[in-house]
């Protein structure tokens, strides 16, 4: 449910942080992700950061998609 | 790395609905359980790139959708205690109650506010310690945390003019209302990909066990959306229904433990009254007696006028899918997107709005 | 509208609410051929008839905050006024201001304002010509409410309306979306993000003056103030009884209003602006107005993002970055930013 999105964690002031996405800042909550670092990207929802991006798996998702793009253009 | 752009990709996203033609060679339907996910598909117009076998139903996780008038009531109830402030998500603003919505109890002059975050709300009661500040505390397992994290800060503050009005709702009790209810075929759920970057995948896991129903967590860009539904019909054309993570980048089997835990400090599990679906035990959360100071069921004495149920309104079978609009008798004739009767007409992306403006699709 | 109903701020947002309140409420009790046309100016005659055309317009300013990256109240009164009448293809000439000020606005503030808008009339080539001013109470007026009114001289034979889009014109955008209605948001109080968006609050009629200059086949043109692109293209497909289609991936959008958006839960196609036009022109003059539109200041970035279709009529259909199709809807009431 509901709108997250993804942006880059910047500047952290024990439970504050501040995030950026293409330029724009925001602060943000980090009570409900103690272990965040400066660098993470993190899923942020309502003023509230909930979880960090994995790097590797969205890699890995993108991988798979790329593979699908190019099978659907051979088969065209 | 951005984690949008990338999962909007044509090319990727035409593979992936042509894989979905291939797999899916009979009807099946599929059920987005989240209000976002609705949103996200209509959006990004993909139902367009799905073959007709795949039918896709909209289902109860939309805050908008499943509060009952009974409990909008109750906040504006409260919006009309004189030097209350009532904080609200945006969402809720054109919802209609039994009488009025909040944005028309605004116009009459309550005190309504929307803020984007929970923590807005604090904001508004440092800044007013004379009034009373009630938060509607709206949303599933996604945004129940964050309000739980706001009461830890009010506490923490020593704040004696903040509470919150708690109708947050739980989703895989009501899923499984609906697949135990047998009214619709669902032979897949698209699992609402942020609920579950709270509670993981062992939630669900009941739904595959115990029902046969494939679960995939899907997120929200077009390509995650696209891609969970391949993975759900592959996995009804397999016949071994489990719980997938389509979303891996944000989900975690083990979700996130100590937004849990926090949530679980404040709030304790109880009955909840859902449009459409009546009462579920186990289904919702209210605050625990320890932090009575902060509840506004039991700060503030609300006496709401008597529940009314718009006469004709079936909100309720269409949001489990059993109907569809043009069944209702109120639809596009008492009830259109300007002046909706109920829920599902409110915002353009609700079920009945979106076929008020663009036929049956 | 029954009689015991209040009006909301909805009704104010620009979109189908306002509509309705104009059609319903304003417009009955005035009744004529001039205000029926529902035109972003007014336009008519005087004398006998052989004097060229003259076009009329007035509009209000209600901002908050009054001053914003980019721009202030001062700048958005006149250009606002100056591109109303730009729409109609006017040249704009004169306008008046009405000022309601709060009382306890600093005269360095006011002042502030007023040099703002000699800046922008000068550089429209407009005069301001009459004015007045009230002083209300304390918490009556938000700071202050300006409240303009601008003449303009058309062209003899030019006829540019909301009713002129013809099947097979091309529809051209000017610039990036969204720029204005996040740059004064993310000013509000309760929306505390640093933004790198400026508002694109410009004056218009030097671009349609370019325009005009080299086509004649102009049909429409109008500026996307509340309610956005969306809410303007719908009301020109209502108005022609057309449908107008058009493509994601065409349209401007800066990525710092991409990304506001996307963290309020807003659509940048409903995001005010008040610095763009659209325009619908004859496909076979579209490329050279095109050009005339990225020459001048306000325009480097137009983009050519949709054509005018027969069906559905008074629809707006988008093909999406992914290649599906939605419905672009008129806004029904405020935008307010979601969670959900």
């Amino acid at each position: 449910m509901c709108l997250a999105i993804p942006a880059r964690l910047f500047e952290v002031e024990g439970e504050r942080g501040l995030v950026e996405l293409a330029g724009v800042v925001r602060e943000v909550s980090l009570m409900l992700l103690p272990e965040a670092r400066v660098g993470d990207y993190l899923l942020i929802h309502a003023g509230y950061a909930l979880q960090r991006l994995d790097e590797a798996d969205a890699q890995e998702t993108l991988r798979l998609l790329a593979e699908v793009a190019q099978a659907g253009q051979e088969e065209a | 790395m951005r984690y949008v752009e990338e999962f909007r990709d044509r090319a990727a996203a035409l593979g992936m609905a042509e894989r979905i033609r291939c797999g899916a060679v009979s009807p099946v339907n599929l059920m987005e359980v989240c209000g976002t996910h609705t949103v996200a598909i209509f959006r990004h117009g993909v139902r367009d790139l799905l073959p007709p076998e795949v039918r896709m139903l909209s289902g109860p996780g939309c805050p908008v959708c499943v509060t009952t008038n009974a409990d909008i009531d109750r906040a504006i109830a409260l919006a009309e205690q004189p030097g209350v402030i009532l904080v609200t998500f945006g969402d809720m603003m054109k919802v209609p109650g039994s009488y009025q919505s909040l944005s028309q109890a605004k116009a009459r002059g309550c005190d309504v506010r929307v803020v984007y975050s929970a923590r807005d709300a604090l904001g508004i009661a440092r800044a007013n310690p004379e009034r009373a500040v009630v938060f509607f505390g709206v949303g599933f397992e996604t945004t129940a945390p964050t309000i739980a994290a706001c009461v830890l800060e009010a506490e923490s503050l020593g704040l004696e003019n903040f509470s919150v009005l708690s109708v947050h709702k739980l989703i895989p009790p009501a899923m499984e209302a609906l697949v135990a209810s047998g009214e619709v075929r669902i032979d897949g759920f698209m699992c609402p990909g942020h609920v579950s970057v709270i509670i993981g995948s062992h939630p669900y896991e009941f739904i595959a066990e115990r029902y046969g129903v494939p679960c995939v967590i899907t997120g929200f860009e077009p390509l995650d959306i696209l891609q969970g539904i391949e993975m759900l019909v592959r996995q009804i054309a397999g016949g071994q229904p489990r719980v997938e993570i389509q979303y891996s980048r944000g989900v975690r089997p083990e979700g996130n433990p100590r937004a849990r835990e926090i949530l679980e400090r404040i709030f304790e599990v109880d009955g909840a009254d859902w449009r459409g679906l009546g009462h579920i035990p186990d289904s919702g959360l209210k605050l625990r007696s320890e932090y009575a100071c902060f509840d506004a069921r039991a700060v503030h004495s609300i006496s709401p006028p008597p529940t009314k149920e718009h006469v004709g309104c079936i909100c309720g079978d269409i949001l489990r899918g059993a109907k569809t609009p043009p069944e209702c008798p109120l639809y596009g004739k008492v009830c259109t997107p300007e002046n909706p009767v109920g829920p599902c007409m409110v915002s353009s992306e609700g079920t009945c709005a979106g076929w008020y403006q663009y036929g049956s699709r | 509208m029954a009689e015991d109903e209040r009006v909301l701020l909805a009704h104010g947002s620009g979109g189908r609410l306002s509509h309705e309140l104009v059609a319903q409420v304003f417009v009955p009790p005035w009744e004529n051929p001039i205000l029926s046309r529902l035109d972003d100016s007014a336009v008519f005659r005087l004398g006998d008839g052989t004097e060229p055309p003259l076009a009329f317009t007035t509009d209000s300013y209600v901002v908050k905050p009054l001053f914003f990256k980019g721009g202030d109240i001062g700048r958005l009164a006149v250009c606002g006024t100056v591109n109303d009448l730009a729409m109609s293809g006017a040249r704009p000439l004169y306008l008046s201001a009405g000022f309601v000020i709060e009382e306890g606005l600093t005269m360095t503030d006011l002042r502030a304002i007023v040099q703002s808008m000699r800046e922008a009339a000068e550089e429209a080539g407009v005069q301001i010509v009459a004015g007045d001013t009230k002083v209300v109470e304390k918490g009556s007026a938000d700071g202050l409410f300006i409240n303009t009114a601008g003449l303009g001289l058309l062209r003899s034979g030019l006829h540019i309306s909301g009713e002129g889009a013809q099947v097979g014109d091309i529809v051209i955008l000017s610039g990036s979306i969204g720029d204005h209605g996040i740059a004064v948001l993310s000013q509000r109080e309760g929306l505390d993000f640093e933004s790198p968006v400026s508002s694109d609050v410009a004056p218009l009629n030097h671009m349609v003056a370019a325009m005009l200059e080299v086509s004649p086949q102009i049909h429409v043109l109008r500026d996307p103030t509340r309610g956005g692109v969306a809410t303007s293209l719908n009301e020109i497909a209502g108005q022609s009884s057309v449908g107008i289609h058009i493509r994601e991936e065409t349209i401007p959008l800066k990525p710092g209003v991409w990304a506001a958006c996307e963290m309020l839960g807003l659509d940048p196609l409903y995001v005010a602006n008040e610095g763009k036009l659209v325009a619908m022109v004859s496909r076979a003059d579209a490329d050279k107005v095109l050009e005339a539109v990225r020459g001048s200041t306000y325009g480097r970035e137009a983009a050519i993002i949709g054509e005018v279709i027969p069906e559905p009529q008074g629809k707006v259909l988008m093909e999406t970055a992914v290649g599906g199709t939605r419905i672009v809807h008129m806004l029904v009431g405020e935008m307010l930013p979601r969670i959900c």
